[in-house]
């Protein structure tokens, strides 16, 4: 059989290829990105014209996602954790509108936050939709899941989520192929009014997903995916979801464990499988990565009956982060391994703009022209550019989702700050920025709305933005003067003029938008190898 | 066999290419291998590192415990030591000596190198000086693997075929480049 050497993601994106996938969707952002960057990569995919663009964000590419489900066709569309908000719409609503080809809506979270803002669990959401939830624990489990997975969702007519965090999605290891199905053909939904959410609709099939909910407790019960292990010493029993498995068998690695487990794939929870460890055992310990939702729902299903339930509820565990075999070891009360402190004057290293950065004039000359105005007024979006936080620059002053900027300017205007300032990138504009400088013309908000368009989604790899080359169009004619749509070069020889621009703009008592335009060094970069630029 | 290492440096300095290089070695002589690595946010001049496990039997997790690690392999010195509490007691701290100073708090670099030295196991070698005299002052991570050669339960014959793998889309002259680099690391 042919083995291969992938990333979690990687292996996940492999999986769906093998099992006859059509399309491919989603926005880029870390620790997921690397599921359609595979796809459009592999020469396989291209051949068979599997569809592999990036979405303008993770809606929309749900949305895209769901439509190629309604042609009876195999699609995924991927995200990370942050950007299931995005698509929390259409996401809920394809539970009940259910699908028709194979859905998978992949979610890769990020505990520790590593390169996020919060460290949300998708589970909550897979059971708040009241979908079915593959988790994977190693790589070859990604790449089978996503075959499981088709079947599931063409089984149950329903989508399912498969949740990866970041250890797993960026860490290496050998996968064996299965045989490889052919893409499904071009078919509608045999029902036509599947699709259809009007009330009346709506209400039936909200009660058809509930009617499912026991069976997908029954699928649940028999997937491969969820194991009872029984252990000699019933002192304790424990309860390990998806990558938290891997931790906790590394502290047994000469013996095997001696305590049951049930071990989590599949979800809703295996219910027969936790009566029966809870007839064994009086205390339990959950170990799963992420927020404690089975951990809750536990102590919900057994209640006070002289059960003992050991996670992150009760200190055992820490309540946030990403676990580790040495936290794990720790709740099993297994003596520490020896080893070195680290040294006193370690100090970190965080990243930073490149040097050459176009970010970094564009940052320059914004602080100029905010000068007389004191700190406070700016703010900002996610991408590199976030990194302007950081000294030298200190030039930015707010990061909360993406969009952000630009609507929180708006807000922030009308609460009387002036100066009021918005950065956002090229591609976060196109993801979510849009609707804010909509919002701002029509109030007529007195802004600066600054566009840093480096042309590409650099923070995540250089994935292209689909904004490329229409900003300038899409300002106008969301309502933006032509002669307030400024476009300036970040660079050192430009300064003086840019800050004179700047300057004008928020002299200006209504919506300007400055477009600093340069593309980002590594793009560059990137295009001159692949002969493009 | 089993080898848990830790390749440790700082963005752009090529860590990830070292662990391809250890990976495919790995591969050909059929052992079984997971290696987590560090994207996105920590590429743009932050601390990077990966974890490596290699062994003859499968490996459980991505992350190698505290304590465990059989080597760290660095391209830095200062990242040597952030990452001092995952090294066994009888592990080894392989690191170049030139600094990466692109921090402005950048501790006395006679205290890092001290505190190296208090780790029973540790072999500290100037690979920017060694890799500039091979004519190559971009194959510094190949001359640290070089110099991690034999502590990775791995013959230098698989490595090296591991190396040209890694730059099989390159010209002959690159590989042979690297090739001496990663030599000159053996030998020094
Ligand atoms: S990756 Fe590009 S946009 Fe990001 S900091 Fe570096 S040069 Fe700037």
């Amino acid at each position: 059989m042919d083995k291969l050497l992938l990333l979690g993601d990687e292996a996940f994106a492999q999986g769906a290829l093998d099992a006859g996938l059509s399309g491919a969707f989603g926005y880029p952002g870390t620790p997921s990105t690397e599921i359609i960057e595979y796809i459009q990569r592999e020469s396989d995919a291209a051949e068979r014209g599997v569809k592999r663009d990036w979405s303008a964000n993770e809606k929309t590419a749900l949305e895209a996602a769901l439509g190629m489900s309604y042609t009876g066709k195999r699609a995924i569309v991927t995200m990370k954790h942050v950007g299931l908000n995005v698509a929390a719409d259409p996401f809920m609503n394809s539970a009940i509108t259910g699908v028709h080809g194979g859905l998978l809506i992949a979610v890769a979270d990020d505990p520790s936050m590593h390169s996020s803002q919060n460290e949300q669990d998708s589970r909550f959401y897979g059971k708040f939709a009241m979908i079915p939830v593959l988790e994977p624990s190693n790589q070859q489990e990604a790449y089978d899941m996503a075959r499981a997975g088709f079947e599931l969702s063409e089984r149950f007519h329903l989508p399912v989520m498969v949740r990866l965090t970041t250890r797993l999605a960026h860490s290496r290891s050998l996968i064996v192929r299965q045989k490889i199905l052919k893409e499904n053909p071009l078919s509608l939904p045999g029902d036509p009014n599947q699709f259809m959410l009007l009330p009346a609709f709506a209400r039936k099939k909200y009660r058809k997903l509930l009617e499912q909910q026991d069976m997908l407790v029954q699928a649940s019960e028999k997937s491969p995916y969820n194991q009872f292990i029984d252990g000699p010493d019933h002192s304790l029993g424990i309860v390990v979801c998806g990558l938290a498995y891997n931790y906790l068998m590394e502290n047994f690695l000469e013996n095997e464990c001696p305590y049951p487990v049930v071990k989590i794939g599949q979800y809703p929870l295996p219910e027969k499988m936790f009566l029966e460890l809870r007839s064994r055992c009086n205390t339990l310990l959950i170990l799963e990565e992420g927020m404690p939702i089975v951990e809750e729902m536990i102590r919900g299903i057994f209640g006070a009956d002289g059960l003992s339930v050991k996670g992150r509820l009760d200190g055992t565990l820490p309540r946030d982060g990403e676990l580790n075999p040495g936290l794990v070891r720790k709740a099993l009360g297994l003596p520490l391994r020896e080893s070195y402190k680290e040294p006193e004057f370690m100090v970190p290293r965080p990243p930073a703009l490149c040097a050459g950065c176009p970010h970094q004039e564009s940052f320059k000359a914004l602080n100029k022209a905010l000068e007389p105005y004191g700190s406070g007024h700016v703010f900002s979006d996610i991408g590199c550019y976030t990194l302007g936080f950081l000294p030298p620059f200190n030039a930015i002053n707010t990061c909360v989702d993406m969009g952000a900027s630009f609507t929180m300017a708006v807000g922030a205007a009308e609460g009387g700050l002036f100066p009021s300032v918005g950065v956002i990138g090229d591609s976060t504009f196109g993801h979510s920025g849009l609707t804010g400088l909509s919002d701002a013309t029509f109030r007529k908000s007195n802004v600066v709305l600054i566009i840093l368009d480096n042309d590409t989604t650099a923070m995540t790899g250089m994935q292209d933005s689909v904004i490329g080359g229409k900003i300038e169009a899409v300002c106008e004619a969301l309502g933006v003067e032509k002669e307030h749509i400024r476009v300036l070069t970040p660079l050192p020889k430009e300064q003086d003029q840019n800050v004179q621009a700047l300057n004008e703009e928020i002299e200006y008592p209504g919506v300007s938008v400055v477009i600093f335009r340069r593309p980002c060094i590594h793009v560059l970069g990137k295009r001159r190898k692949e002969g493009k630029a | 066999m089993k080898r848990d290492i830790i390749l440790a440096g700082v963005g752009g300095q090529g860590i990830l290419s070292i662990a391809k290089v250890i990976g495919y070695a790995a591969l050909k002589r059929g052992l079984f291998l997971k290696q987590a690595e560090v994207h996105g946010m920590s590429q743009r001049g932050g601390d990077v590192q990966s974890h490596m496990r290699i062994s003859d039997k499968p490996v459980y997790s991505d992350l190698i415990p505290r304590g465990n690690a059989d080597l760290i392999l660095s391209l830095e010195p200062l990242e040597a030591l952030r990452y001092l509490p995952y090294l066994s007691p009888g592990g080894w701290i392989i690191t170049n000596s030139t600094p990466f100073t692109n921090i402005r708090n950048y501790p006395d670099i006679e205290f890092i190198l001290n505190e190296i030295r208090q780790v029973k196991n540790y072999r500290i070698l100037d690979a920017d000086h060694i890799a500039k005299e091979t004519g190559s002052s971009r194959s510094v991570n190949m001359v640290m693997l070089g110099a991690a050669a034999e502590k990775l339960g791995l013959s230098p014959e698989f490595l090296k075929e591991g190396v040209r793998d890694l730059f099989k889309t390159k010209t002959e002259r690159i590989i042979e480049l690297n090739l001496i680099a990663f030599d000159k690391g053996r030998m020094n």
